[in-house]
């Protein structure tokens, strides 16, 4: 499969998991496609951590105002009825657990629910930005990810890479697969529209607990 | 009569000397105090301190400090954005030091509350917990976080009026209310100067008993 529709399932079928009226956070890149596949008749708000909610669209080309971006640093825009706050005010709602849902990337994820995405030693020292607030805040943590990196497995028994946050993950969507951290291990939910249990196993590290209910993705 | 607040950019940049440690609002550039950064690039005043969100790009806002040099440590959630930061900090030149966004804001916050720190949930079971004490609340496991204060800081404001009442406008706001509250002295860089009254108290954002200092901006 290619790396686009991969990414475009991942990102319909995490749209899918967002009720109306959530307080949702978008991480940079792969998330932030989701907002594009938002089904009709769901209203979700989008929490921007530099101080806003209601965060709309990226403005387009010679609408962009200085004063307005996203985390990521693009220009964008704000819906009528968001509302601007400080950097203190930002991060007590997303700590103070106001988000029902954040969507982040993985660099790895484990059996226990602990996530890795903001370094790797010696390689890429980025900062961990608002990641380690989001995870540890957020009412529903969803990891949006291609299933595997250059082919080896991110899906593990323990990560290797230093943590974002300890057992905070509650799902993971890939292209191959919807998988539930519970307090027994993965359990596979749904298989992507391509995949088969073997193919996951085959790509996934961990253990997986295959669902009585397993079924094919809808998107 | 309370004093003119009004001063130069370059009266500005003498306040700052070398060794300080210096608090800069904004967010990948939005919202810092670009003509004052540029003075300060200029003069050259060398070994602060630099206590940001993030380190900009290398061409913008508290970028441009770093790539002149500047800085002898960084204090910062995030400085992807910004490769000469990370190469700074991978050859030993610059000291780094990374803190979770929220945890940022709060520690800024906590110093000019006048609290003795906070206790967040954020960064246990990772890196940012080595050295630090927990306590346990109610079950629940905490790190304590210490305040974060300054020399100086250099915020940004849209609206300012002659006694230092500031009007932030749009996500330029983020960081500037809580470090303009937790520095022994406080320069504004103000998008437009009014006079008093020209701002409705009930819109002030950042009172002006915490600003010291105005100077006039280019934009």
């Amino acid at each position: 499969m290619d790396k686009q529709r991969a990414r475009e399932i991942i990102a319909k079928r995490v749209a899918k998991e967002l009720k109306d009226g959530d307080v949702v956070n978008l991480g940079i890149g792969l998330p932030t496609m989701v907002a594009n596949y938002i089904p009709d008749g769901i209203d979700i708000i989008l929490q921007s951590e530099n101080g806003f909610i209601g965060l709309g669209p990226v403005s387009k080309s010679g609408e962009e105002d200085k004063d307005l971006i996203n985390a990521g640093g693009q220009p964008v825009t704000i819906k009528p009825g968001g509302a601007f706050f400080d950097s203190a005010t930002s991060f007590a709602i997303i700590r103070g657990g106001h988000v029902d849902a954040t969507v982040l990337g993985a660099l790895q994820v484990d059996e226990k629910g602990n996530l890795a995405n903001w370094m790797i030693p010696g390689k890429m020292v980025p900062g961990m930005g608002g990641a380690m607030d989001l995870v540890v805040g957020a009412k529903k943590v969803i990891i949006a990810m291609e299933h595997t990196a250059k082919g080896k497995p991110k899906i593990l028994k323990e990560c290797t890479l230093p943590l974002t946050a300890a057992g905070q993950v509650n799902l993971i969507i890939t292209e191959m697969a919807v998988i539930e951290v519970t307090e027994r291990g993965l359990v596979l939910k749904e298989l992507g529209p391509e995949a088969t249990i073997e193919d996951v196993k085959a790509n996934t590290e961990a253990d997986l607990i295959i669902a009585d209910d397993l079924k094919k993705m809808e998107i | 009569m309370s004093k003119n607040k009004l001063i130069s950019v370059e009266q500005a940049v003498d306040y700052i000397k070398d060794g300080m440690t210096v608090m800069i609002g904004g967010f990948l550039g939005v919202g810092s105090p670009n003509k004052i950064i540029d003075a300060l690039v200029k003069k050259g005043v060398k070994d602060l301190t630099l206590i940001a969100n993030d380190t900009a790009f290398p061409e913008v806002a508290i970028g441009k400090l770093i790539v002149n040099k500047q800085i002898k440590k960084v204090i910062a959630s995030h400085i992807g954005t910004n490769k000469e930061t990370g190469r700074q900090m991978t050859e030993g030149e610059t000291e780094v030091e990374l803190i979770p966004q929220g945890t940022l804001a709060e520690r800024i916050r906590a110093a000019g509350a006048g609290l003795g720190g906070i206790l967040t949930p954020t960064g246990i079971g990772t890196v940012v917990e080595e050295g630090k004490r927990k306590i346990e609340i109610d079950g629940k496991e905490y790190l304590l976080e210490l305040p974060l204060k300054a020399d100086i800081a250099l915020i940004k404001g849209a609206k300012v009026d002659k006694n230092g009442n500031v009007y932030y406008r749009n996500s330029a706001r983020n960081f500037n209310p809580i470090m303009a509250m937790a520095a022994d002295l406080v320069i504004v860089e103000a998008e437009e100067i009014v006079e008093i009254g020209e701002i409705d108290p009930n819109e002030v954002i950042t009172p002006g008993i915490f600003v010291d200092y105005i100077v006039r901006g280019d934009e």
